[in-house]
């Protein structure tokens, strides 16, 4: 018994990624999820070559067009491309989801970290700002920051993230305050590891699976935020095309051109499905428990 | 002098009692000395251990007295940087659950690093060669292969050599070990502790042990210290303290252990009662209700160690 179990040394670097990756894979849901989402960012990346027309090109004698030939999903009401317009339209939207989710992340992990080590006075003040944000009613306050700062992609990403970081202040905090309590936190105490080290070495890696499903969720819902920050007309202004922006014009000519409304909406909601998914796979996939039960009942 | 304890407590605040954890204790213990420090659950032990290194959450727990000399510095005088420059480095903690104690998202490897990049300032690469080192002598087989496995990869009884290696890995002038091998079987048990012998003797490291396994004690300390109810009730050399022991609760802890020398008939005999409620002890001395030769004085006197023998001290009425 000298530990001669030669037998798992060879899978010693089978890393939780990969694990992760391959119940990810067998995640029916997450898998569609991942398909979806892996399309709209090739789609957002390859955009110029992707797009038939320029999305900006106005072509005046043919406004508010319906699908043909020349323009698969038509025109809108300046003659320009629908089709390209949504096109362009994914690297605007997914870039704020995403963008407006990682700065909310890093402010609330920070945030949830340093109230749930420290606890105390920091405990109480760090956790009573998050309340006093979490009870704003969120377009409400999207309004007065757009209102405040000019519409535009800067300001609806500030809005979002100042409305997100909460989220993941409080999910961090919890965590951190059960992990905190572990031995091995104690013994990295003991060896005279820095405050500083044992969040960023040792709490934070251990409490980052619950964050990376409620991140994948939340650029769904920042992505929902922006659609209508936009279609309430504070958001990315036009020519920039945003799904939220074309869903606001299509809107006014529902009747005439239904596509018009219709294209950009699905959009959207391909989009947050895809990442709810995502996230709902990766919940399964992180945690260990239910990974087992899956393949015992496979 | 390594290490010199003086008049140490350390209470708990919790509902508005006080849970004095440690009270009043002093010892002392020299370069190379293995100290074992026995007593039933909840008596102190650890405290008193987490206590040398200033551990204890405040709050609820404080360090309310005392003074731990080590290497001619008050440890409880240190600024909050000065005493983690010696956690980990002067001195070292192995704790009592090997299963929980290594951090399950690094790799064996990264966490015996670390004490050395913390206090050493090694590089990566220098660390990672001493780390392989420290693996190579608390014997893990193929430590270059194994320091990348991770802890869930490893049996309770290699966590617990990775453990000793983590301790070992700033070659610290103390080591204390809390209950060091009681998750494991007890071969591996016997291997364990021999092997933290030895290499604490070929450093001259001393060694704190506190456990509840008094053939640990007889078998690898050189002193031992009896606690019961968070207070010192004796201290004596390993053989005095096992051929005369001094105090009624010694004697009714070795009574209550089998031992191979002993005639069949004789039956073993258990404490009877349970350890007392901290918040709430007894007058006088914590241990009258369940002494076989409790007096009319000790239900109104705690009474404070006194010499029995030379470098032998009991705590008790009947020695007066």
């Amino acid at each position: 018994m000298n530990g001669r179990t030669r037998d798992d040394a060879p899978r010693a670097h089978r890393s939780v990624l990969m694990e992760t990756a391959m119940a990810l894979v067998r995640h029916r849901v997450a898998f569609a999820g991942l398909v979806i989402l892996l399309g709209l960012i090739v789609m957002a990346a390859f955009a110029p070559v992707l797009a038939p027309y320029d999305p900006n090109e106005q072509d005046l004698y043919q406004v508010l067009q319906g699908p043909s030939r020349q323009h698969l999903l038509g025109t809108d009401d300046v003659g320009r491309d629908l089709l390209s317009r949504v096109i362009y339209g994914s690297r605007v939207t997914l870039a704020m989801g995403i963008l407006s989710t990682l700065f909310a992340a890093v402010i609330g992990i920070l945030a949830g970290l340093v109230a749930g080590y420290k606890g105390g006075i920091w405990d109480a003040v760090i956790m009573r700002i998050t309340d006093t944000f979490m009870c704003m009613p969120a377009l409400v306050l999207a309004l007065v920051i757009v209102a405040a700062l000019g519409p535009g992609m800067k300001s609806v990403v500030i809005s979002i993230t100042v409305l997100a970081w909460t989220g993941f202040a409080r999910i961090t905090r919890g965590q951190v305050m059960i992990v905190r309590e572990l031995p091995y936190v104690e013994a990295a105490h003991a060896l005279g590891a820095s405050g500083y080290r044992i969040m960023f070495r040792h709490l934070l890696p251990n409490v980052m699976a619950p964050l990376i499903v409620t991140a994948t969720i939340s650029v769904g819902m920042n992505i929902m935020l922006e659609s209508a920050v936009s279609f309430l007309g504070i958001g990315v202004q036009q020519p920039t095309p945003s799904w939220g922006n074309e869903l606001r014009i299509g809107y006014s000519y529902l009747e005439i051109v239904p596509l018009f409304s219709i294209a950009p909406g699905l959009m959207i909601t391909l989009a947050v499905l895809a990442f709810n998914f995502l996230g709902d796979g990766l919940r399964d996939a992180l945690d260990p428990r239910l990974r087992g039960e899956e393949k015992a009942g496979s | 002098m390594l290490l010199e304890v003086r008049n140490l407590s350390t209470h708990f605040e919790t509902d508005g009692r006080i849970v004095k954890a440690v009270d009043d204790i002093s010892y002392c213990l020299d370069t190379g000395e293995t100290l074992g420090v026995v007593g039933e659950s909840g008596c102190g032990k650890t405290v008193s251990a987490l206590s040398l290194l200033r551990l204890i959450k405040d709050p609820p727990g404080r360090i309310v007295q005392g003074e731990i000399m080590f290497e001619g510095k008050d440890l409880l005088a240190l600024s909050e940087e000065e005493i983690r420059a010696v956690r980990g480095n002067r001195i070292a903690m192995i704790f009592q659950e090997p299963m929980t104690s290594l951090n399950p998202v690094h790799t064996i490897g990264f966490q015996v690093m670390e004490p050395l990049m913390i206090h050493k300032g090694l590089s990566r690469s220098d660390a990672m060669r001493e780390c392989i080192e420290l693996l190579k002598t608390v014997q893990i087989p193929d430590a270059d292969i194994r320091a990348r496995a991770y802890p869930h990869q490893f049996s309770g009884g290699m966590r617990q050599r990775v453990m000793i290696a983590m301790g070992l890995a700033c070659a610290p002038r103390l080591i204390i070990a809390d209950e060091p091998t009681t998750a494991l079987d007890v071969t591996i048990q016997a291997e364990l502790l021999e092997l933290m012998k030895r290499l604490t003797v070929v450093k001259g490291t001393a060694l704190i042990i506190i456990t509840h396994n008094l053939g640990v004690v007889a078998r690898y300390a050189d002193k031992v210290m009896v606690m019961y109810a968070g207070r010192i009730v004796e201290k004596a050399d390993t053989r005095d303290l096992f051929r005369a022991p001094g105090h009624p609760y010694t004697r009714a802890l070795l009574e209550s252990v089998p031992r191979l020398d002993q005639d069949l008939k004789v039956k073993l005999r258990p404490i009877e009662g349970q350890p007392p409620d901290l918040a709430m002890l007894p007058s006088g001395c914590a241990f009258h209700p369940r002494c076989p030769q409790c007096m009319d004085r000790c239900r109104h006197e705690a009474p404070a160690l006194k010499n029995v023998a030379e470098r032998h001290e009991v705590a008790c009425w009947i020695h007066d």
